[in-house]
C-alpha cells in the first residue's frame, strides 16, 4: 500500500508536458474513462458494437462511481464500509421518486434530471452524515459490521413503504398496504408498493450525462485526496493516534469522507434508477461486496485502479457469458489472493522491482521516439 | 504498476471489440432458422426456476424440429442467464437480440420481467413470459403470458375456498418481500368478503432468508382457522409444514401454483404434505396423455420430475408455434416489429391445448385457463373430488 | 401464547449462542472478525446431510463426521488465509475473511446446487407437554446441547492448560509468547474448537429449521455476531447471554411489533448497543496500545 501515493503522482505521457507535472497523473485518470467511453460510443454509432455492449456502458458508469466513492472510504480513510449499497438505495429511491412525482409537471429532462441527481446525492449524503455521527466512535471490525447493519436496515425499511397518489394527494403507509378505502380508485396511481419494483421512471440516464458524472466524481475525489484535508485523512489512516496528537480533528474528517462517499453513491443510485428497474433486493449486502471486490482488485487507495478494475470485472463476465457459475467463486478467490499478495513481502519486492524496470524501459522508449522526431 | 494497468486497459478494450465483433457473425441461414430468445435465472438462489424453464422450452423446441419445424422453419432456442436480476435481464435480452432473436420467451421471474418488457416495448418485440406473473410484467401490448396473473390467482383461491370448499375462517401467511406473494395476497384479501370468508389472522415474513416460522404459526394456531392460505413458494411452505408439525399444531393448508414441488422439497418427510390443497394449472401426475409424454421426456433428459415452470415454458414454445402458424409466417428473416404485430393479432385468435390446460388470450396479455383444485393424497397430487 | 413465543425465542437464541461462541473465542484470541464463521455452519449442515442422506449412515456418525470435517476446515482456513496476515492491517484481514465466506458459499453452490434441500433430523427427541404448552422436542434438544457445551467449554478454558494458554494469548499475545505459550498452536486450537462448535450449531439449526442451502449460514452468522457483540465480545458467558437475548428479542418483536421489521430491529439493537456500551453486557474494556 505504500506506493499508493507514488502511483497517483506518477509522471504522465510526454504529450501532457503542458500540464504541470503534479496534475498529470490526475489528468490521465480522468482521461481514461472519457476516452474509453468516447471510443465505445463511436463504435456503437458505427454499428461495430451491438446493442448488448451498448447496454453495458451506462451501468458501467454508475458502478465506476460506486467503486471510486467506496475507495475513498476504504482506501483513503482506511475504514471498511459494507453498507455502500444502502446509500445507493437511498439515492435510487429519492431520485426515482422525485422523477416519478414530477415527470408530469416538469417535462424537460434537462431541468428535472439534474435536480433528481442533486437531491438523491444530497439525501444520501445526509444519511451518510447521520449514520456517521454516532458510529464514528467505532473502528475497524465494529464499524464494518455497523455499516453492514445500516445497509440492511435501509433495505428493510424501503421494502415496507407504500405510497400512492390520487386526486386527493399523496397517501403513505408503513409496513401495511394502504387500505383501499382511503384511495380513490379512479385516479389512484400506486407509486411505491412495498417490495414491488419502482416502474415508469423516465429513462433519463443517457451515456453523456453518466460520463459527465463519472468525470465529476473522479475530479472531486482526486482533488480531495490531494488537498490538505486529504492529507489529514490519510494520516488518520496511517496512524490515528499520531494524527490525533498533532491536532487533526478526526471526527470532522471522518464525517467529510462518509458524507462525500455517500453523496456519490447516491448519485450512482439516481443513475441506476433512471436506467434500470429499482427494487429493494438489488441493494443487498452482496451489492456492497461486489463493489468492494472492484475496489480491492483495482488496489485499495488507487482511484485509477478502481476504474479499470470495475470495467474489467463488469464487462468481462457479460461478454464471456457462460462463466456465470464460476464468477462469484472467482471474485472470492480474487479477494483472498489480492490480500495475501499485498501482505506478502516477497511479492511486494518483486512488484517494486518490476515497476522500476518497466519505468526505465518506457523512459528509454520515449527517448528514442523523441530523438527520431527531432531528426 | 501504472504502465501495466494502462496496457491491461488497452488490451481489454481491444479484446472487447474483438469479442463483440465475433458475436456479430450470427446464425447460418437467416431465413430458415427462427431464433427464440429467452432469459431466466440459471445461477443464483432462483436458478431452480430458470433451469426448469430452459429445459422445458428446449424439449418443446426439439420436439417441434423433429416433427418438421414450423412452416418449414427450424426453431432455435437462445436462452441466457439473468440471475433473477433486472439489470442482468436487460443485458441478457440485448444479447439474444444481437444473436438474431425474433421473439422473446421470458423472463422467468417477475421483477426482471417488468424491466425487460420496457425494452421489448421500445423494440416492439413479441414477448411471451412463461411464468412472470405480476400485473406489470405484461403491461404492454406486445407482451403475453402463459401462467396465471397474481391477482387472478388470489381471486380464484378466495372463490375456491369460500364456494367450492365452503370454508369460513381463513388465516394467511405470506412473504411480504416477494412480488408474487404480495400480488396474490392483496387480491385474495379484497375478494375474501365476497366469497364469504373471514380472515382471522394475517402473518407475514420477509424473504427467503427467513427460516423461523414459529411466531407466525403460534399466532395462526391461536386464531383457530378452518384453513391456512399460503400464497408462497414451496421452500418456505415446506418449512411451515414441518414447524407446524413439530409444534403439534393441527392445521390445514391451501396454496397456489407456487406450492407445486412441495412433495419433492419434503423428501423423506413427504407425509407432512398429506392433505395440503393447492390450485395449480399443472401437475406431473395428471393422467392426460400430453402431460405424461412431456413428463417422461423431461425425466429421461434431465433426470427429475418437471415442475410447473418447465410446463409453462414447454407450452410457451408451442404457443409461439401456434401463433406463427396462424399468422402464416414462413420466412424467419421477417423484421422483429412486423412479426410482433402479426403475432399480437394471432394471439387473441388461437386456442392452444397445452400441458397446463386449454389456453386462450385476451389483448391485455392475460391467459384464460382453469386452475385445477388439487389435494396431496398418499404422496401424490390428485384432483379434489367434488 | 407469550410462553410459546418465549420458548421459540430461547431455542432460536440457543443456536445463535452456539454460533456466537465461535465468533467470540476467535475474536478474543486472534483479534479478528471471522466473517466466514457463519458459512462453516452451512458446511457442517451439508456434511451431515451428505453422510446421513446420500451415504445413508447413522445419525451419530453424521454428527461426528461433520464435527471432524469442520474442525479441519477451520484449521485449514486459519493456516492458509489468516495466518499470513497476522501482522497486516485489520482491513486486509476483514476483506480476506469476507473472501473466505464467499468462497465457501460458492463452492457449496457448485457442489450442491442452488436449490435448498430438506434436512431430516439426525436425532429425534419427543415433545413434552406441560399444562397447555407443548415444548417441541427440538427446542429441548437445542437448549440442552447448548447448555452442556457451554459448561464444558467454561471448564476447559478455566481448568486445562490449553485453556489457560488461550486466556494468556487473548490477554497479551507478546507476553504469552515470552512465557513459552505456543501462540500459533493456540490460535489453531481456537479455530478448531470454534469450527467444531459451528458444526454442532449447523446440525441443530438444520434440525430445528429443516432446510439447507448454500446461503443458510449467512444471516444466522451475522445475527450471531450481533449476539456476540451484545453479550460482550471475547466473553463466553456473554456469547450465551447475548445469543439468547437476540433470539428472544427477535421473536418477541416479530410477535408484538412487526414480522416485517424484525431484522431491522435486530440490526438497530446492534447499533444502539455499540453506541451505548460498545463492550457489550459482559465485555471488558480493551486498552489501546500506541
Amino acid at each position: 500500500m505504500s506506493e499508493r501515493k507514488n502511483s497517483e503522482r506518477a509522471k504522465g505521457f510526454s504529450l501532457l508536458k503542458i500540464v504541470p507535472s503534479k496534475s498529470r497523473g490526475k489528468l490521465v485518470t480522468v482521461l481514461i474513462p472519457v476516452v474509453f467511453f468516447a471510443v465505445c460510443a463511436l463504435l456503437v454509432n458505427l454499428g461495430v458494437l451491438r446493442s448488448h455492449f451498448a447496454g453495458l456502458l451506462v451501468p458501467l458508469c454508475y458502478y465506476i462511481i460506486m467503486a471510486v466513492s467506496l475507495n475513498f472510504t476504504v482506501g483513503i480513510l482506511g475504514e471498511l464500509s459494507l453498507g455502500h449499497a444502502g446509500f445507493m438505495c437511498i439515492g435510487a429511491y429519492v431520485g426515482g421518486l422525485f422523477t416519478l412525482l414530477t415527470q408530469d409537471s416538469i417535462t424537460s429532462a434537462w431541468i428535472r434530471f439534474p435536480i433528481a441527481i442533486l437531491l438523491g446525492g444530497l439525501i444520501a449524503a445526509l444519511a451518510g452524515f447521520l449514520i456517521g455521527v454516532p458510529i464514528l466512535r467505532l473502528r475497524g471490525d465494529y464499524l464494518a459490521i455497523v455499516t453492514l447493519a445500516f445497509g440492511e436496515i435501509v433495505r428493510n425499511l424501503v421494502q415496507n413503504i407504500y405510497l400512492s397518489r390520487d386526486k386527493a394527494g399523496l397517501h403513505f403507509s408503513f409496513t401495511n398496504a394502504i387500505e383501499p378505502e382511503r384511495l380513490d380508485p379512479a385516479t389512484n396511481v400506486d407509486i411505491m408498493k412495498g417490495p414491488m419494483a419502482l416502474n415508469g421512471i423516465s429513462p433519463d440516464a443517457t451515456l453523456l450525462i453518466s460520463v459527465i458524472l463519472v468525470v465529476i466524481t473522479i475530479i472531486v475525489i482526486l482533488n480531495m485526496v490531494d488537498s490538505r484535508a486529504g492529507r489529514a485523512i490519510m494520516s488518520i489512516r496511517d496512524n490515528r493516534i499520531a494524527a490525533e496528537s498533532t491536532g487533526i480533528n478526526i471526527t470532522k474528517y471522518k464525517l467529510i469522507v462518509f458524507s462525500l462517499s455517500a453523496f456519490f453513491a447516491g448519485i450512482a443510485g439516481v443513475l441506476f434508477a433512471h436506467y434500470s428497474t429499482v427494487s429493494p433486493p438489488k441493494f443487498d449486502y452482496n451489492m456492497s461486496i461486489l463493489i468492494l471486490v472492484f475496489v480491492v482488485l483495482g488496489g485499495v487507495g488507487n482511484i485509477r485502479g478502481s476504474i479499470i478494475a470495475t470495467a474489467i470485472l463488469y464487462i468481462l463476465p457479460e461478454v464471456l457469458r457462460g462463466f456465470q457459475s464460476y464468477r462469484m467463486l472467482i471474485y472470492a478467490i480474487v479477494l483472498i489472493v489480492m490480500m495475501l499478495l499485498n501482505n506478502n513481502e516477497r511479492f511486494n519486492a518483486w512488484k517494486k522491482n518490476t515497476t522500476e524496470r518497466l519505468t526505465a524501459w518506457r523512459k528509454g522508449l520515449f527517448r528514442k521516439k523523441s530523438g527520431k522526431e527531432a531528426e | 504498476m501504472k504502465n501495466v494497468k494502462k496496457i491491461v486497459a488497452m488490451a481489454m478494450a481491444a479484446a472487447l471489440c474483438v469479442v463483440s465483433l465475433t458475436a456479430c457473425g450470427g446464425s447460418s441461414d437467416a431465413s430458415a432458422t427462427f431464433v427464440i430468445g429467452g432469459s431466466g435465472p440459471l445461477t443464483g438462489p432462483a436458478a431452480v426456476y430458470g433451469i426448469a424453464v430452459k429445459n422445458g422450452a428446449q424439449i418443446a423446441v426439439d420436439e417441434i424440429n423433429a416433427a418438421g419445424g414450423v412452416n418449414g422453419m427450424t426453431l432455435e432456442l437462445n436462452f441466457q442467464d439473468d440471475e433473477h436480476d433486472a439489470e442482468k435481464a436487460v443485458n441478457a435480452y440485448n444479447t439474444v437480440k444481437d444473436a438474431g432473436a425474433k421473439v422473446f420467451l421470458g423472463t422467468v421471474t417477475s421483477t426482471p420481467c417488468e424491466a425487460v418488457v420496457e425494452k421489448t416495448k421500445v423494440d416492439n418485440m413479441f414477448q411471451l413470459t412463461p411464468s412472470g406473473s405480476s400485473v406489470k410484467a405484461v403491461q404492454y401490448e406486445n407482451a403475453f403470458r402463459i401462467c396465471f396473473s397474481d391477482p387472478g390467482q388470489g381471486t380464484a383461491a378466495a372463490q375456491y375456498i369460500g364456494q367450492d370448499l365452503g370454508l369460513k375462517k381463513v388465516a394467511i401467511i405470506w412473504d411480504n418481500s416477494d412480488v408474487y406473494s404480495n400480488g396474490i395476497y392483496e387480491k385474495f384479501k379484497a375478494e375474501a368478503a365476497n366469497a364469504g370468508l373471514e380472515i382471522v389472522s394475517e402473518q407475514s415474513f420477509q424473504g427467503a432468508d427467513n427460516k423461523d416460522f414459529n411466531t407466525q404459526l403460534i399466532a395462526v394456531n391461536e386464531a383457530a382457522p378452518d384453513i391456512v392460505f399460503l400464497p408462497i413458494y414451496y421452500q418456505a411452505a415446506a418449512l411451515i409444514l414441518q414447524q407446524a408439525n413439530q409444534a403439534g399444531f393441527d392445521l390445514k393448508f391451501f396454496g397456489c401454483d407456487g406450492l407445486d414441488g412441495i412433495i419433492g422439497q419434503l423428501e423423506g418427510d413427504a407425509a407432512l404434505a398429506e392433505g395440503v390443497m393447492l390450485l395449480t394449472p399443472f401437475v406431473a401426475d395428471d393422467p392426460d396423455e400430453k402431460v405424461q409424454s412431456f413428463v417422461k421426456t423431461y425425466q429421461e433428459k434431465f433426470n427429475e420430475v418437471p415442475n410447473q415452470f418447465a410446463a409453462d415454458a414447454y407450452d410457451g414454445v408451442y404457443v409461439i408455434k401456434a401463433a406463427l402458424e396462424d399468422a402464416g409466417v414462413k420466412d424467419a428473416s421477417v423484421a422483429v416489429s412486423e412479426l410482433c404485430d402479426l403475432l399480437k393479432a394471432s394471439m387473441v385468435k388461437i386456442t392452444v391445448e397445452g400441458v397446463t390446460g386449454t389456453m386462450t388470450w385476451t389483448a391485455d396479455g392475460e391467459c384464460a385457463k382453469t386452475p385445477m383444485g388439487m389435494v396431496i393424497k398418499d404422496g401424490n397430487y390428485t384432483a379434489i373430488a367434488d | 401464547m407469550f410462553i410459546s413465543y418465549l420458548l421459540s425465542g430461547i431455542s432460536l437464541g440457543a443456536i445463535y449462542a452456539l454460533i456466537a461462541l465461535g465468533y467470540t473465542m476467535v475474536y478474543g484470541i486472534a483479534k479478528m472478525l471471522n466473517f466466514a464463521h457463519g458459512d462453516v455452519i452451512m458446511v457442517g449442515g451439508y456434511i451431515a446431510f451428505t453422510i446421513s442422506v446420500t451415504l445413508g449412515a447413522d445419525g451419530w456418525i453424521a454428527l461426528l463426521g461433520s464435527i471432524i470435517f469442520c474442525t479441519l476446515l477451520g484449521i485449514t482456513i486459519e493456516r492458509v488465509a489468516y495466518k499470513p496476515l497476522r501482522g497486516a492491517s485489520k482491513l486486509s484481514v476483514l476483506i480476506t475473511a469476507i473472501g473466505v465466506s464467499y468462497l465457501l458459499q460458492n463452492v457449496a453452490l457448485l457442489i450442491f446446487g442452488s436449490a435448498s434441500r430438506n434436512f431430516q433430523a439426525l436425532i429425534v427427541v419427543p415433545s413434552v407437554e406441560i399444562g397447555s404448552v407443548t415444548i417441541p422436542g427440538n427446542t429441548i434438544l437445542t437448549i440442552g446441547v447448548s447448555v452442556v457445551i457451554m459448561i464444558v467449554l467454561t471448564l476447559f478454558i478455566n481448568k486445562s492448560s490449553a485453556g489457560s494458554a488461550m486466556l494468556a494469548v487473548s490477554e497479551d499475545k507478546g507476553a504469552a509468547q515470552l512465557m513459552g505459550v505456543n501462540v500459533n498452536k493456540t490460535i489453531s486450537l481456537t479455530f478448531a474448537i470454534g469450527s467444531g462448535l459451528a458444526a454442532v450449531a449447523g446440525i441443530l439449526m438444520c434440525t430445528q429449521y429443516p432446510n439447507i442451502g448454500p446461503y443458510t449460514g449467512q444471516m444466522p452468522g451475522i445475527k450471531a455476531f450481533i449476539a456476540a457483540v451484545f453479550g460482550g465480545i471475547g466473553s463466553i458467558p456473554g456469547a450465551m447471554l447475548g445469543g439468547i437475548a437476540i433470539g428472544v428479542i427477535e421473536n418477541l418483536s416479530k410477535a408484538y411489533i412487526s414480522t416485517q421489521l424484525s431484522d431491522a430491529i435486530t440490526f438497530a439493537i446492534l447499533i444502539i448497543m455499540l453506541l451505548v456500551k460498545p463492550t457489550g453486557i459482559l465485555g471488558k474494556k480493551l486498552n489501546e496500545k500506541v
